[in-house]
């Protein structure tokens, strides 16, 4: 390399001497990772937990008994009060004494052995929508896991409450925040700090030094982007470390695949960062065009804190151009299902061919002939 | 004798605007050639065409005896820049900045230290090359910033405005470097708004409004336009309307910004 081009390796320890002279903004960097996952772990979990309980149970038998005992064992789920009858539990939605009800049918132990349908249901107080349909979903969780416990004791059972949770059984929130954690500290080191780093040079003259120099535009952007993908990569390795240390985030599929797919999307943020400053002209122009160009989508329109499922119809074609979109499918599959490549090549080459588009637009948007 | 800038019918219309209208001069080898002008005549884009920043819209151009259109990146190669603006890192230390640049130029490990030292000796930085160059005063970055720009030997170097907001001595120590470098063969094309800095110019030219208006060594030019200084002949010809009286009000180191 020292051989080949030593322009190019003269540019690039010129910008990891930058990197490491900037003790503070260094420190930050690297400790973000750790600071991010301990925060959205804790304090923006969307758990739900406290939820109050109450049971309509006409004519207790075992599995009525047992199942309850399952909620209460839970850790989720606080006990309020035990109804005879299911109209009263309208009374305790509407003095805001409980949170969720369940209502056993009559004979319910008698029907499970029979082998005929059990119903339960559960109502849950939905004023808050979001937490509503999170309480439904541990409650029903709950009672597939006791369901499953009977089948695994080889009775005939019918209670069949749908469960689309097969991934994340406990929803465990934080689970799903990591890969996005992910992308966020991502695009905060690439995207943000090529953009600065760049439009520093532009603001302050010296990148038409550069440019007026032997080096090529590419080896610029190229000497510029490196050290900030081994940057990049500290910072995955400390968020998953981080998440499985603290928190006990499971990791199910290839580290590799993730580690590559990281690289990938970081090299997606670096070449936004690039194009951002090539098109702004003072550093905070690009900082800003940074913050609202990529770190808010990359927050809000990649399914990382609100499903896009639930983003309204016109804005979800949007969450199509947004990279951290399709790296949170990849991080989530790789880490929570365990797939590999053969289920996640297509967002793979999303960001392949996202890459390619912006690389060429970064050179382009750097050609040394303003004219 | 081959020319170090050969610049033929030279243009650079922005839309409606000429900015450099039809341009043709030349510079010798070794020449110390001042490039003159009032601020929008010009200079700045005539000298971005000429070191590779931006293309001509007519007219051609070889500096170095390359073509700035068809052989830039030859151009690049044997030519050094120092901007208005301050050309090196602020966070590298002077050692660390000399080796960016020795590197980026191509020059070898034992160029880059030889060339290095001997930088270092000569600008009695001894004690500061491995400090922060923020720590230096602006006279010391703007030395050692045309030192840097010259550590390649280069065939020729362009200066634009090096001795902006530098005192009388350390200008003087400039100029005694430029001296330096057109002695050891290096073309320098140099833009100042010190009019007494034009007078140590081989030759001089003056931009106005996108032409040459005038071009000659500096005695000639007083001669011809029968005035005592370049000061007095530069007002007479960036200011068509000004009187001989204003003219004659403005110091000749003032500058005009």
């Amino acid at each position: 390399m020292t051989h080949r081009s030593p322009a190019l390796t003269a540019f690039m320890t010129k910008e990891v001497r930058h990197i490491l002279r900037d003790r503070q903004t260094l420190t930050i960097l690297l400790l973000l990772p750790l600071a991010m996952v301990v925060l959205f772990g804790f304090a923006l979990r969307n758990d739900v937990n406290d939820i109050r309980i109450v049971f309509v149970d006409p004519a207790p038998d075992y599995a009525t008994t047992a199942l309850r005992d399952r909620f209460l064992g839970n850790g989720r789920f606080e006990w309020v009060a035990t109804a005879p009858a299911a109209a009263d539990v309208e009374q305790f939605f509407r003095r805001g004494n409980a949170d969720v009800a369940v209502v056993f049918e009559q004979g319910f132990a008698g029907r499970l052995a029979a082998g005929t349908p059990a119903r339960i249901l559960v109502v849950s107080d939905a004023s808050d929508p979001n937490t509503g349909s999170r309480m439904q979903a541990y409650a029903i969780a709950v009672i597939a896991s006791y369901q499953a416990e009977l089948g695994a004791a080889g009775r005939g059972v019918r209670i069949v409450p749908e469960t689309r949770m097969r991934f994340n059984p406990t929803l465990e929130s934080v689970n799903l925040f990591v890969p996005g954690l992910i992308a966020l500290v991502l695009t905060l080191v690439t995207a943000l700090m090529t953009a600065i780093s760049l439009s520093r040079e532009k603001e302050r003259g010296t990148l038409e030094i550069l440019l007026v120099s032997p080096l090529r535009p590419w080896q610029i952007i190229v000497g510029k982007v490196l050290p900030y993908l081994l940057l990049a990569f500290a910072n995955v390795i400390t968020a998953l470390l981080a998440a499985w240390i603290i928190f006990r985030v499971p990791f199910r599929g290839s580290i590799t695949l993730l580690l590559l797919a990281s690289m990938l999307y970081a090299m997606v943020g670096l070449a936004l960062g690039v194009f951002i400053a090539a098109r702004t002209s003072s550093q905070r122009a690009a900082m800003l065009g940074a913050l609202t160009g990529t770190m808010l989508p990359s927050t809000l329109l990649s399914g990382m804190i609100f499903p896009i499922a639930s983003l309204p119809g016109w804005l979800q074609p949007v969450t199509f151009a947004i990279p951290a979109r399709w790296f949170i499918i990849i991080a989530r599959g790789i880490m929570l299902k365990g797939v590999g490549l053969a289920y996640l090549w297509q967002p793979i080459v999303v960001l392949a061919v996202m890459l390619v588009f912006l690389m060429l637009l970064a050179i382009r948007s750097f050609k040394p002939r303003l004219a | 004798m081959t020319l170090a800038i050969d610049v033929h019918e030279l243009t650079r219309r922005f839309g409606n605007f000429t900015a450099v209208d039809s341009i043709t001069f030349h510079v010798e080898e070794g020449e110390v050639f001042g490039f003159l002008g009032a601020n929008g005549a010009g200079k700045t884009t005539a000298i971005k065409m000429l070191i590779g920043l931006l293309a001509p819209t007519s007219g051609r151009a070889s500096v170095a005896g390359y073509d700035v259109l068809t052989q830039a990146e030859e151009v690049r190669r044997h030519i050094g820049y120092m901007s208005q603006r301050f050309s090196l890192y602020d966070d590298l230390t002077v050692r660390e900045n000399i080796t960016l640049y020795g590197g980026i130029y191509g020059l070898t490990d034992t160029q880059i230290r030889e060339r290095g030292d001997a930088l270092i000796r000569d600008l009695r930085l001894g004690k500061t090359a491995d400090e922060r160059v923020s720590a230096l005063p602006l006279g010391w970055k703007q030395k050692l910033a045309f030192s840097v720009a010259i550590l390649h030997q280069p065939a020729v170097v362009f200066l634009d405005e090096p001795t902006g907001g530098v005192d009388p001595i350390t200008r003087r120590q400039f100029w005694e470097m430029i001296y330096a470098a057109a002695a050891r063969g290096t073309t320098v094309f140099v833009t100042t708004h010190y009019l007494d800095e034009a007078e140590y110019c081989d030759r001089v030219s003056i931009m106005v409004d996108g032409r040459i208006a005038a071009m000659g060594t500096p005695e000639e030019l007083k001669r011809e336009h029968r005035v005592a200084t370049l000061d007095e002949l530069f007002v007479r010809l960036a200011r068509p309307d000004a009187t001989a009286g204003t003219a004659a009000d403005h110091s000749s180191a003032s500058g005009y910004e």
